[in-house]
C-alpha cells in the first residue's frame, strides 16, 4: 500500500505528489502577492516569511521525494499510452522536478545574498553560504520570477496532459495518482 | 598644405571643445575609497535607516582664490546600492523605488556655488530615476593639504533632503518617510 508497484502508485508517491503540488502553487500565488503588498500591510513581513518557510519545506519534500522515487519502482505507463505521449509526459516530469529546484535554489540565493540566514518558521535556520555573484539579490530575483512562470506554464500542460487522459482518451491516469 | 589646415583646424576644434567641457582639478578618491554617498531616511519615525551607493565617480574644482568658481560632477551607479539587507536591497533597486534595471545612473551636475564661511550652498541638476531636478547642497569645507604620499588632498561633507515624490517614488513608506536625507563626503586628489 505504502509502496509502489508496476502498476500502482503507493500512498508516499501519492501523498508526496499532492501535497508538494498544492505548496508548489500556494507558493505562487503567494510570491506575486506579497510583492504588491503596501509596506503597511499586516502581512508586509509575514508573508515573505511563510513564503521562505514554505519554500524550504517543499525543497526538502522534493528531495525525499526523488530518493523516494529512485529507491522505488515507478509504475509502467499504460498500455493505452501511445509513444509520443509516453516521451512527453517523461520530459514534462524531469522539466518539472528541475524547474523546481532551480526555484528553490535562486530562492535562497536572493534571501542570503547578505549573509543571512533563511528562518524556517523561527525553528529551523538554513545559513547563508555568502554572496556569490554582484548583485545576486537581483539577478536571483529575476531568475527565480521567470522560473516560477514557467514551472506553472508547465504544471498546466501537466493538468492538461492528465484532464486529456481522464475525459478524453477515458483511462487511469489520473485516477491512479488519486486512489487505487 | 591642405593637410595642415585640417590639422590645424582639428586642433582649434578640440582645444575649443575642451576648454568648454568641465575642467576639474581634483577627482574624487573612491578608489581609496575616502568619499561615500550615503542616504537616511526615517523608518516608521521611530528610527533612521542608513544606506550607501558602493559605486561612484566624479571629479571636481575648487580655488580656494576663487571659491564661488568651484564646481562637480558625480555619476552614481544606483545599481550599487547597500542598505546591508539583500531583500530590502532587491526592492529598493526595483520599479517601486529606484528602477535600476532601467535608470542605472544617477547624476549631479553643479550649476553655481555660493561660498560661506567655511562653506557654501552648491546649487545644481540631480538626475535621479530619469527626472532631473535643482537641488542646493549645503556644504562644509573640512580641509585641505598635502597627504603622506606626495599628493595633495581637498575634502568637504554635503547635505541634502530630496522628496521621494520628487523623483517619482511613489511608495507610501508613512508620514514621516517622504523625504531621505543624503549625506555626502567627498574627498579629491589633485590630478
Amino acid at each position: 500500500m505504502l509502496k509502489n508497484t508496476q502498476e500502482h502508485w503507493g500512498l508516499v508517491s501519492k501523498a508526496f505528489h499532492w501535497l508538494t503540488a498544492l505548496i508548489i502553487i500556494s507558493l505562487f500565488g503567494l510570491g506575486l502577492w506579497m510583492v504588491e503588498l503596501s509596506y503597511y500591510d499586516p502581512w508586509y513581513r509575514k508573508a515573505p516569511d511563510l513564503h521562505k518557510s514554505l519554500g524550504i519545506i517543499v525543497i526538502s519534500l522534493m528531495l525525499l521525494r526523488l530518493i523516494w522515487r529512485v529507491i522505488n519502482p515507478t509504475p509502467k505507463s499504460l498500455a493505452t499510452h501511445q509513444t509520443w505521449e509516453r516521451y512527453l509526459a517523461h520530459t514534462v516530469h524531469i522539466i518539472l522536478y528541475l524547474l523546481v529546484f532551480s526555484i528553490g535554489i535562486t530562492g535562497y540565493l536572493i534571501s542570503t545574498a547578505d549573509g543571512r540566514a533563511i528562518e524556517v518558521f523561527n525553528i529551523i535556520s538554513i545559513p547563508s553560504l555568502g554572496m556569490f555573484i554582484e548583485r545576486q539579490e537581483d539577478i536571483a530575483g529575476w531568475v527565480h520570477w521567470v522560473l516560477a512562470w514557467t514551472l506553472i506554464t508547465f504544471v498546466g500542460l501537466h493538468l492538461i496532459g492528465a484532464l486529456k487522459h481522464h475525459f478524453i482518451d477515458k483511462d487511469a491516469t489520473l485516477v491512479r495518482m488519486l486512489h487505487k | 598644405m591642405k593637410l595642415f589646415k585640417q590639422l590645424g583646424l582639428a586642433a582649434f576644434l578640440t582645444t575649443a571643445a575642451f576648454t568648454n567641457s568641465f575642467a576639474a582639478d581634483y577627482v574624487i578618491d573612491t578608489e581609496g575609497a575616502h568619499a561615500s554617498i550615503n542616504f537616511e531616511i526615517p523608518h516608521l519615525g521611530y528610527s533612521m535607516l542608513l544606506g550607501r551607493f558602493n559605486h561612484f565617480s566624479g571629479e571636481f574644482s575648487y580655488d580656494e582664490k576663487a571659491p564661488e568658481k568651484a564646481s562637480i560632477e558625480v555619476e552614481i551607479d544606483t545599481t550599487s546600492l547597500d542598505s546591508n539587507h539583500a531583500e530590502r536591497d532587491k526592492h529598493l533597486k526595483a520599479k517601486d523605488f529606484l528602477y535600476v534595471s532601467k535608470y542605472p545612473k544617477s547624476t549631479f551636475i553643479s550649476k553655481s556655488f555660493e561660498p560661506s564661511e567655511n562653506g557654501g550652498v552648491l546649487k545644481g541638476d540631480l538626475t535621479l530615476k530619469g527626472v532631473t531636478k535643482p537641488i542646493e547642497i549645503a556644504v562644509t569645507n573640512i580641509g585641505a593639504g598635502d597627504d603622506p604620499w606626495g599628493g595633495y588632498r581637498r575634502g568637504f561633507s554635503g547635505e541634502t533632503q530630496l522628496t521621494l515624490k520628487d523623483f517619482n517614488i511613489d511608495v507610501d513608506l508613512g508620514a514621516a518617510s517622504r523625504a531621505v536625507t543624503l549625506k555626502l563626503h567627498v574627498e579629491g586628489i589633485r590630478k
